[in-house]
């Protein structure tokens, strides 16, 4: 079980989180302007990253909030996490 | 019997405490501080298992958990079997049954021996190659002969009635080993101040120090220093004695079994049979020794040939000899030890065979001038000797020295299984010839026997070290330092020159493997499965890997190792599961009419974790009968239905109806206040994910209903949008699901019934599809006049704890009616007759609105929504898409099976065109009724398809899916629930909660809190604002073991606000309720009687004393024009308040946080979950902790804790 650094509320079991998908996909600002293969990258296409990839978590059992991750797909090590609107960490 | 070959003096055990025992019915004696194995060898016993394969007979090679051979079963009675215990693990206790394994008929006489005789048949991969043909036979006749044939003891019949529990325990730092350098480790961490526990898989620490009688430590006789630092430790330190360390987790997560009774032959019923630990440690030292490897020749497998550093262990540890003649064969300083020591306790040694040609010169010395022969260069050919090895044959072939145990010593290979777990890299050593710990990937250190360290003194002062007490040198003494040998080389292959005794894998079959071609030892493994026994190869990796490395002429590094995986040893299936069975497997989540259901015998089904009535059967209907009953009296009358478990969310804030624009289909921002919609929730792919109907309570406020089971997703999915999409909206969410009880009244007479109940409003000024607060019997009540059945209907929200009150009300006045309570059967038929979909029934996460004739409810006009765009993909306009329709069958007594295809062929035969997703029998409309998705459904109404049964091919017709039309029956005019909304609303609703219930419970004087009185907020060292009283009847939080180390108690009903908002505005609000909303994370802040408790950056649970609905009032309007969210939902938890010393270590048994006061101090108070409910835990007191848990799941969260408090019941 992972210990996954919170950014509001620090380290807490894995087992209060809930996992969210790929991070920084932006719903595009108008939607019925994109065409339908650009809709379906939106939707389906993911990078699939081997190694350092930025990923979406919820403290679903914690705090309540969705932040973003830095893991290595790899090691399963979690380098960095940040709040939802900033940028990721270099 | 006499144990023949026990000692007179040496050993720990106790003479002075004989046991009884039996093995295989034999009854034997032995003593309190033998094992099972040490017994059953002072009995002279040493045939003690078959082999897995060819059922050789096996005697006992080792004396720890490395053991590959002496597997036993033990019986203890009422069910309690476990299979393939070592019988080197099982502690003595008078009365023991054990009895081996894999034999038939008896150990001595076993008929599955003719496998010996067909061994060339059986080689690596035997079955691949011999059992090929014909392919049908495999399943049938060869697999489950070989299964029959080979294998291990025989898994339990009945249910296991032991208890099992789990601990999460957090430490600085786990000391895994205490052998000399774990104790030492132990001892430096314990001086640091740090947390420290200490765990081995042995019943007494001190490893192999308890088998040194001549070593000193500083003085002190080895044995007599393992006690005083066993005794030192014990002041600070938790000691896990017989708690193996098997597995190693992310993030220094480390699961130990601890074996809590096995050991007893009178265990406390109350005390768990194993503990599972998850310890979350900071650092871990890893000191868990070195394993001795076997020799390689051929028989080396026969009973009496064992390990040479057990031997000792048998003797100075157990006081037993081993025979009466040996032959000690090795390659290695240590068996030198083993020969003079058991020269010394009277055992005749025939000879030391050592296949070195220069072996260390001392040791020759000593054992020449004990008159003891030694036979440099030379290896032992052969054994002979049926079911104890009688003889051991020379290299040559000519001398042959009689005997009856040969003890053998290949060198010692450090256990680097657990290092390795933790994906730390191992690195040969080639000056010793073993892996050994090198580059770490954890927070973790390898000292003692497993990092390649031999000397004790070295072994001591390292550990201290890694420990972090610095530098520290013992004085050791009366122990010689001997260097470990390199692995043997190994022999030319032979068919009985074992190397794994497990899985009976040997140099010929190794050899076999390469020479098909295997290279990598990955590949070999598998294909011949060295090292994937039960013993994870403990004794034979490093063997295997020297012998396919000289097979390949590769060196041992080139070769590699396996990878080491959890667990270390075998893990019961009970201790995995912990708690987790039976009654507490799942929560059992109960509605608040369930005591009322229960009563009236209703049949409950599962609907996620929810028990839910599904039918009420009245004398011996059966369900048919009890639903049409109830199906007819909504029609003709009135039914009454627990809506409960339905998702509600309190969706707040002056962009409310925006969002839900954004997040639905429809349009609610043009909803009118006290008016409702019918509400489609897509996904971003545009499939349906969720519906219910939406009630505008005020225009910065809405009433959201989600389905049972997506309660907690929708929730999930807007808050996922609102904070990482929409960060232009001022909205805020709160569950509500478990605040209101729902009542569901419908059928024609529900109006009439309602309206002797309903005060503040009339009934016939609210039009279908309309929500009003009013009261009813002086409660507040929010009342919904919408309809699932397609029949006049209303629901009536109010508060859970009263809803049994109002339920009986309602019956009450409905009786003369015939008002009929029903289930969750007759409400899947009504809605059903009516037409209404039940998302996750007719839909399958692929299903859009068009597709369930829903299309009406997007809102057209809107440029945008969550899904929208998906609709117009291609795959969602194609012709040919699934769509609903109805299915009448030709013969009305018929229901289809839900699930059938639909196809258009006569024979049943063709491509399917859909399946039918609903079907029951209509006893409105004296026939049955389906409900399915078709592809292009719409154009085939008033057609016919066909759908194949179990007996045969049904024809029907294709309809529209609406069997009954509105009002049909009910005669009241009501239209269907959902359609267009009227713009009149009948003026805007109060807020029921902003007005004082009139209907008290208990009288709840405030608690006087325990500073001076100033309005100065103080964090967490007052009593919460609650009071202890009986639970209501309904709640079941009873049956708490009494105890003087912990106590529960279910606190009286609260008062309960969610305050969602900005800071800025959360401390405008604060101040006009008397209470601070602190912006620090995971903090509770208590003034006076009241308490405001951090649940998130923007979320804040306030608790008062009951019946203060003042508080809501004050918050609403202390926000003024400021944008915030203020929620009762006084109903939603129960509060229990848990304290004693044992109080921490209760919760610590279902939660995995850190509940040390310096981790988890006074003040502190967090979401997080308790085994499968989430709890709000707050701590009050270095001993009290205060829970809150939403209703359904306290029963659960009770029995939890009462489950953890049992041991220590008095």
């Amino acid at each position: 079980m992972l210990l996954i650094p919170c950014p509001w509320c620090g380290k807490r079991p894995e087992n209060e989180f809930h996992h969210a998908g790929q991070a920084h996909i932006a719903r595009p600002e108008d939607p019925s302007a994109t065409t339908d293969e650009a809709w379906a990258d939106f939707l389906y296409i993911r990078t699939n990253t081997k190694g350092r990839l930025a990923e979406r978590w919820r403290h679903q059992h914690g705090c309540g909030r969705f932040f973003n991750a830095i893991r290595d797909s790899v090691t399963d090590r979690i380098a960095a996490t940040y709040k939802p609107n900033e940028p990721p960490p270099a | 019997m006499t144990q023949p070959f026990r000692t007179h003096d040496t050993g720990r055990i106790h003479r002075d405490q004989p046991l009884r025992f039996t093995f295989d019915g034999r009854t034997l004696t032995g003593f309190a501080g033998d094992t099972l194995a040490s017994a059953l060898l002072a009995n002279d016993v040493h045939l003690v298992g078959r082999s897995f394969k060819y059922h050789r007979p096996r005697g006992i090679l080792a004396a720890g958990s490395e053991e590959p051979n002496a597997l036993v079963t033990i019986d203890r009675g009422g069910g309690r079997i476990t299979p393939n215990l070592r019988a080197t693990q099982v502690e003595l206790y008078d009365g023991l049954r054990a009895t081996s394994q894999n034999r038939f008929p008896s150990l001595s006489f076993d008929l599955g021996a003719a496998a010996g005789w067909a061994a060339p048949l059986l080689s690596a991969g035997f079955y691949y190659k011999t059992f090929m043909w014909p392919p049908s036979f495999w399943a049938r006749l060869y697999e489950p002969a070989i299964r029959a044939a080979a294998g291990l003891g025989r898994a339990p019949t009945e249910a296991d009635p032991d208890r099992y529990l789990h601990q999460y325990a957090h430490c600085d730092v786990l000391v895994i080993g205490a052998g000399p350098a774990g104790l030492a480790a132990a001892l430096g961490a314990m001086a640091t101040g740090a947390r420290v526990i200490l765990c081995d898989e042995q019943a007494e620490f001190g490893g192999s120090l308890l088998a040194e009688p001549a070593a000193t430590i500083d003085q002190w006789p080895a044995a007599a220093w393992v006690v005083e630092a066993v005794s030192t430790l014990a002041t600070s330190v938790t000691l896990l004695p017989r708690t193996t360390a098997f597995g190693w987790y992310p993030d220094n997560l480390i699961g130990l079994v601890e074996r809590v009774t096995d050991h007893l032959a009178d265990p406390n019923p109350h005390a768990p049979r194993e503990r599972l630990w998850q310890v979350r440690a900071r650092h871990v030292i890893i000191a868990t020794g070195a394993i001795e490897r076997p020799l390689v020749f051929p028989h080396n497998d026969r009973p009496g040939i064992m390990l040479s550093g057990s031997a000792r262990t048998w003797l100075h540890r157990y006081g037993v000899r081993l025979g009466a003649r040996s032959v000690v064969a090795t390659n290695d300083d240590s068996a030198y030890l083993t020969a003079l020591d058991l020269h010394h306790a009277g055992v005749a040694i025939a000879g030391i065979v050592d296949t070195r040609p220069d072996p260390t010169e001392d040791l020759v010395e000593a054992a020449r001038s004990a008159g003891i022969s030694v036979h440099p260069g030379q290896t032992i050919a052969r054994t002979e000797g049926r079911m104890r090895v009688h003889s051991a044959i020379l290299s040559g072939g000519t001398q042959v020295i009689p005997c009856d145990s040969v003890l053998m010593s290949g060198g010692w290979t450090p256990s680097v299984h657990l290092f390795s777990q933790s994906r730390g890299k191992l690195r040969f050593d080639p000056a010793t010839g073993v892996f050994l710990p090198g580059e770490s990937a954890a927070q973790e250190v390898s000292v003692g026997a497993c990092a390649g360290v031999f000397d004790l003194s070295v072994c001591l002062s390292d550990g201290y070290a890694a420990g972090g007490g610095g530098v520290r040198h013992f004085a050791v003494d009366g122990i010689p330092t001997l260097a470990p040998s390199l692995v043997a080389a190994p022999g030319t292959p032979h068919p009985k020159a074992f190397v794994d005794f497990q899985n009976d894998i040997t140099t010929a079959d190794l050899a076999l493997a390469t020479r098909e071609g295997f290279r990598s030892i990955e590949h070999v493994k598998r294909y011949t499965t060295t090292g994937m026994a039960t013993d994870q190869g403990k004794t034979s990796n490093l063997n295997a890997l020297a012998t396919v490395a000289g097979l390949l002429g590769a060196t041992m590094p080139e070769i590699g190792l396996t990878t080491f995986r959890p667990p270390y040893t075998p893990v019961t299936f009970g201790s995995l599961a912990g708690a987790s069975r039976g009654a507490l497997f799942d929560p059992v989540r109960c509605a608040p009419m369930h005591d009322w259901a229960m009563a009236r015998g209703a049949v409950f089904e599962d609907v996620g974790t929810w028990k839910r009535a599904r039918f009420f059967p009245l004398g011996r209907e059966d369900m048919h009968a009890a639903v049409a009953r109830e199906c007819l009296a909504v029609r003709r009358s009135a039914g009454l239905f627990d809506a409960s478990t339905l998702g509600k969310i309190e969706v707040v804030g002056p962009d409310a109806g925006i969002f839900l624009d954004r997040l639905y289909t429809g349009t609610f921002s043009r909803l009118a206040v006290g008016r409702c919609r019918y509400g489609v929730l897509l996904g971003e792919d545009g499939f349906i994910r969720d519906d219910g109907v939406i009630g505008r309570l005020a225009e910065d406020r809405f009433h959201v209903t989600t389905t049972t089971g997506g309660a907690a997703s929708v929730l999930h999915h807007m808050e996922d949008y609102l904070q990482t999409e929409f960060f232009d909206l001022q909205v805020w969410l709160t569950s509500t699901t478990e605040h209101f009880g729902v009542i569901a009244i419908q059928g024609p007479r529900s109006a009439t019934i309602l309206a002797g109940l309903v005060e503040g409003i009339a009934l016939s000024d609210m039009p279908p599809m309309s929500v009003q607060s009013c009261r009813i019997l002086g409660l507040p009540a929010r009342l919904f006049r919408v309809s699932f059945t397609g029949a006049d209907g209303f629901e009536i929200n109010v508060p859970a704890g009263d809803a049994q009150t109002v339920w009986d009300a309602v019956m009450a006045a409905g009786e003369r009616y015939g008002i009929t309570p029903y289930g969750t059967e007759a409400m899947h038929v009504l809605r059903a007759e009516a037409g209404f979909i039940i998302v996750g029934q007719e839909t399958d996460g692929t299903v859009i609105p068009d597709d369930l004739g829903l299309g009406w409810t997007i809102g057209k006009a809107k440029p945008d929504f969550v899904g929208k765009r998906s609709l117009t993909r291609p795959d969602m306009v194609r012709d040919g898409r699934p769509q609903l329709v109805g299915l009448l069958t030709k013969d009305p007594a018929l229901v289809l099976e839900e699930g059938a295809q639909i196809v258009t062929l006569t024979d049943g035969a063709g491509p399917s065109l859909g399946h039918v997703t609903s079907s029951y029998h209509s006893a409105i409309l004296g026939r049955s009724i389906a409900l399915a998705l078709v592809a292009d459904g719409r154009a085939r109404i008033g057609g016919s398809a066909f759908v194949p049964m179990p007996d045969g091919v049904v024809e029907v017709a294709v309809v529209r899916p609406k069997f009954l039309e509105a009002g049909a029956e009910a005669n009241t005019g009501a239209p269907p629930a959902i359609g267009s909304v009227s713009a009149a609303a009948a003026g805007r609703p109060r807020l029921a909660e902003a007005t004082p219930r009139t209907m008290s419970r208990e009288a709840t004087p405030a608690v006087a809190a325990d500073h001076d009185g100033s309005d100065v907020p103080n964090v967490g060292t007052s009593r919460p604002p609650v009071r202890s009283a009986e639970p209501r009847p309904s709640m079941k939080l009873s049956g708490f073991p009494a105890s003087p180390d912990v106590h529960a108690t279910a606190l009286a009903p609260t008062s309960r606000l969610i305050v969602r908002a900005s800071n800025a505005a959360a401390t405008a609000i604060g101040a006009s309720i008397g209470v601070m909303l602190g912006s620090v994370p995971c903090r509770g802040i208590v003034s006076r009687d009241r308490a405001a408790l951090w649940l998130g950056p923007d979320e804040w649970l306030v608790l008062a004393p009951e019946a203060e609905f003042s508080l809501l009032e004050q918050a609403i309007a202390a926000a003024g024009d400021i944008p915030a969210s203020v929620v009762d939902v006084s109903d939603r938890n129960h509060s229990i308040e848990i304290t004693g010393s044992r109080a921490a270590w209760c919760l610590n048994t279902f939660c995995a946080l850190d509940l040390d006061p310096t981790a988890f101090p006074i003040g502190m108070c967090t979401r997080t979950l308790l085994g499968k409910a989430e709890i709000v835990l707050w701590r009050l007191g270095a001993e009290t902790f205060h829970i809150e848990v939403a209703r359904s799941f306290a029963p659960y969260v009770w029995d939890c804790l009462a489950e953890a408090a049992r041991e220590f019941g008095s």
